[in-house]
């Protein structure tokens, strides 16, 4: 009995370590697996990039093969649907700078005052109870901006201006300028806030007002901040993209007269694609073109922004 | 001898002073103005839009008679549109930040991925809708239903949730997984038995924000085509639907032929703000309840 009973015991070991063995190889497996499954996941993002920009420039070079590349960018004139169309894409780059040159007149100044304000002179008490509205203002969908624009701003500005159309570039100029309030004045209190005290306390202690120690201490130490968050509110006008479909109408003016409607690339891309152009046509694919200057543009603006933040940030 | 000219310095400070004084209320003006736009918006929209709010608004169909006009259409239309958008965001958004944050060596893949993800917040979204229309709709032949329109905003907020999931398994201090490693857990049940758990209320706060901003978003949907009149419920991912904000759109345009619609408009835009609302109060509650610092 006693020997067969040791040969149990082992043997009931030897299983229990083999089922130890399994498990481990199990776990071990996935282990192994999952940082390459996690990997795949992750891939998804880039496999976005790609597929932007691919999709991007396969329609672009189409569109280039009928129209040519000088004239797309130096015609001033776009007429899309007419017998002989004409593909010039001044009209749209004029409207979408004059529109977030308009935006920028408005959000930078009172972003940068705002950002003075609650960074320098509002109490943590104020602080507290104005920024969550003002964060509020940044969560409203652009919809109801468009909305807004189209139905309040624009009657309104009819009493200022008579001769405002009832679609034009200035009032979604301006709705978009305070739906970029927010960004600019929390981007730019957060690159005010980061200047260490020691600096206000030196400029105070030699006597200088708050207003002084403003302008001459904090806003340059700050500097390239603020400046970031002007060109990523900029970015952020030029891809903006229903307030000024709703509000500035479609016409396709090469002009500067900013009460007079203008469309922006992004307002092309919206009437364009809504009107269902027919794949393979050119009309179809200037849709393309026009999305691909916009998404060069706005790159560009994200990168600059990147650039100064980290180049010209002065680090104490 | 009076080395001190106290009359001198009062004047030299005087205007300073004033000048400070006067700088600090426009100032204080300029942060208002945006809140008393604020103000005029909602007082605005409330105007309008509330006396038309009523059952037969929100559970009718939609009709181009005003007074018969319901959006149960568009808000099913929304719900679908979430049943795809969370999913998707949650899965991959987690999964790229655990990636990023516990696996991904450290060195130039990472910071590829990244800066890519930098740069995709920062696409405008109308071109998600075009790389919608190009992949989802015609590629892949979805048409424009809900499953095509939740992937292409899925895409637009995910770097929102990425960066958001990031930061909150990044707040998770490093002795709590120490402790799991030290009781003899392998990596991966450490990420999920501790780390997760602890990175939870952030994650979540993350993406119900990324799927507010999913469900206000208009631009990339009138690229992938929504219809304008849809009278049909959206009864799953595979049909046609349309949303609040695009019936938003829609009416506010068409209220140059028909007044009525703008008031519709505003009604709408009472109930997506409603839906908003809800949703960033959730988010504010997990934060402050469940968020546990270390």
């Amino acid at each position: 009995m006693a020997p067969n009973g040791n040969l149990n015991k082992e043997s009931s070991i030897r299983d229990l370590i083999d089922q130890k063995k399994q498990k481990r190889s199990i776990s071990n497996f996935s282990e192994r697996s999952i940082p390459v499954v996690l990997f795949l996941f992750a891939a998804v993002s880039i496999l976005t990039t790609i597929g932007i920009l691919y999709t991007l420039l396969s329609e672009t070079i189409s569109f280039f093969q009928e129209i040519s590349i000088v004239d797309f960018f130096t015609g001033t004139v776009l007429k899309p649907l007419s017998q002989n169309p004409e593909f010039g894409v001044l009209p749209l780059i004029n409207g979408t700078i004059i529109s977030s040159l308009i935006a920028m007149l408005v959000a930078g100044p009172i972003g940068i005052m705002t950002a003075v304000y609650l960074s320098e002179y509002a109490t943590d008490k104020v602080r507290r109870i104005l920024k969550p509205i003002l964060e509020v203002l940044a969560g409203i969908p652009t919809i109801v901006y468009g909305f807004f624009a189209f139905t309040f701003v624009t009657p309104v500005l009819e009493n200022i201006i008579p001769s405002l159309g009832a679609t034009n570039i200035l009032s979604p100029g301006i709705v978009m300028g305070v739906m970029i309030i927010p960004m600019i004045a929390s981007l730019s209190e957060d690159a005010m806030t980061s200047v260490p005290n020691a600096m206000r306390e030196g400029a105070l202690a030699l006597g200088a007002t708050k207003l002084e120690t403003t302008f001459r201490v904090v806003i340059p130490a700050a500097l390239s901040g603020i400046i970031a968050s002007f060109v990523l509110g900029i970015s952020r006008a030029i891809g903006e993209t229903m307030i000024v479909t709703i509000a500035s109408g479609s016409s396709k003016n090469f002009t500067f007269d900013v009460t007079q409607s203008m469309q922006t690339m992004t307002a092309y891309i919206v009437e364009v694609s809504g009107g269902e152009a027919p794949a393979g046509s050119t009309i179809y694919y200037s849709l393309y073109a026009v999305a691909m200057t916009l998404f060069v543009f706005t790159l560009i603006m994200n990168l600059l922004a990147r650039y100064i933040s980290r180049k010209f940030r002065e680090e104490y | 001898m009076k080395y001190i000219d106290q009359e001198q310095v009062q004047n030299k400070m005087s205007s300073r002073l004033i000048k400070n004084n006067i700088l600090k209320t426009l100032f204080a003006l300029a942060t208002m103005f945006g809140i008393v736009v604020l103000v005029i918006l909602i007082v605005r929209v409330l105007t309008q839009g509330l006396a038309w709010i009523d059952m037969d608004f929100i559970t009718g169909k939609l009709s181009t008679n005003a007074d018969r006009a319901g959006i149960m259409g568009a808000i099913l239309g929304t719900l679908w549109l979430m049943a795809v958008v969370i999913p998707v965001t949650l899965v991959l958004g987690v999964a790229t930040a655990i990636y990023l944050e516990l696996y991904a060596p450290k060195g130039k893949l990472q910071a590829i991925i990244q800066t890519n993800i930098a740069n995709l917040a920062g696409v405008p979204s109308i071109v998600y809708g075009l790389l919608g229309l190009t992949v989802f709709v015609r590629a892949m032949e979805f048409g424009n239903v809900v499953l095509a329109g939740g992937l292409t905003l899925s895409l637009l907020v995910l770097p929102i949730v990425i960066v958001a999931a990031q930061e909150a398994i990044r707040a998770v201090p490093q002795h709590l997984s120490e402790a799991s490693f030290g009781m003899g857990a392998t990596k991966w049940q450490t990420v999920k038995n501790i780390v997760l758990p602890a990175a939870l209320p952030g994650i979540l706060t993350g993406a119900i924000l990324a799927l507010s901003r999913a469900i206000g978003e208009t631009a990339p949907l009138t690229v992938i085509g929504i219809p304008a009149l849809l009278i049909p419920f959206p009864e799953g991912i595979f049909d046609s639907f349309t949303v609040m904000p695009m019936q938003i759109y829609y009416w506010t345009i068409d209220s140059v032929l028909v007044e009525e619609y703008a008031y519709l408009a505003a009604a709408t835009i009472i109930v997506l703000l409603l839906m908003l609302f809800i949703l960033n109060s959730i988010a504010v509650i997990i934060r402050n309840k469940f968020q546990r610092r270390y």
